[in-house]
């Protein structure tokens, strides 16, 4: 339960998403309290599963299944463009954060469990399919950051994602 | 299934995760209301209990996303629509 969480660290988790968020373009949501109860979320979550998914999205538990909604999720980006915050709200565009404009309720983008499937499928397809370049490109799928080489990086250079959320994109 | 006491306005069920600040605002809200409903927090659950809660979920609410709301098996809210859970109840 989130009452279990050390408020100690629900400040250093807080204070390291919001410096990274700002050195990458990004904004946590200003509303202090309401973004401190997402973050006992996260911590719950890395509690329960070992990586910090979605607080309002319902995990698996099996890391795999659950990549695209470890925060920054597959969907924050254009849940941003669309709507000025993320799914859960934890993260905002810079005119929500100052007050210019109110965030929209987002709906749910992630996919029902069985096109996910369907998806993943799809991707594995185009991951072994024999290849004309010279390198493989691949692409973050947080960030949209593209690289041709043989393997995507260890750590996404612009998003800070793992690797595991690179996908073979041609 | 957690029940909160309060006036009768038809079968009012919450499907809840612990960890989400909306569901938390929709909680509150109905408690504000003072409407009597039921909740569920299902991230809490296992095993079998939890696959039972999930398919009554995702019967109501086909992308099993939360808070969803269900009001007399009829009538399905999906996420912290304040105006629209307002009305569903009466309050």
């Amino acid at each position: 339960m989130p009452d279990a969480v050390n408020e100690a660290e629900v400040d250093r988790l807080l204070r390291d998403l919001e410096a990274e968020a700002e050195a990458g373009g990004y904004h946590l949501n200003p509303d202090r309290e309401f973004t401190r109860g997402l973050v006992r979320g996260l911590l719950a979550n890395r509690e329960r599963y070992g990586y910090i998914s979605c607080p309002c999205r319902l995990a698996s538990g099996n890391r795999e299944d659950d990549l695209d909604i470890i925060c920054p999720c597959d969907y924050r980006d254009p849940d941003l463009a669309d709507y000025g915050a993320c799914y859960c709200a934890l993260y905002v565009t810079a005119d929500v954060e100052s007050g210019k404009r109110a965030a929209a309720p987002v709906p749910e983008r992630r996919p029902p469990p069985a096109e996910r499937r369907r998806q993943k499928e799809e991707r594995a397809l185009v991951s072994r399919a024999p290849g004309t370049l010279n390198y493989p490109v691949w692409r973050c799928r947080v960030c949209g950051y593209l690289c041709a080489r043989n393997e995507p990086p260890e750590i996404c250079p612009i998003c800070r994602v793992s690797r595991d959320r690179f996908e073979r994109f041609m | 299934m957690q029940h909160v006491p309060g006036a009768d306005r038809g079968k009012v069920v919450l499907y809840a995760l612990s960890t989400c600040g909306w569901c938390a605002r929709t909680k509150e809200l109905l408690t504000d209301l003072g409407v009597g409903f039921s909740y569920v927090y299902v991230d809490l659950l296992a095993g079998e209990e939890r696959d039972r809660v999930v398919r009554e979920v995702e019967r109501w609410n086909p992308r099993l996303s939360f808070p969803t709301v269900v009001i007399d098996e009829a009538k399905v809210i999906v996420g912290f629509r304040k105006d629209e859970i307002r009305e569903a109840v009466g309050a």
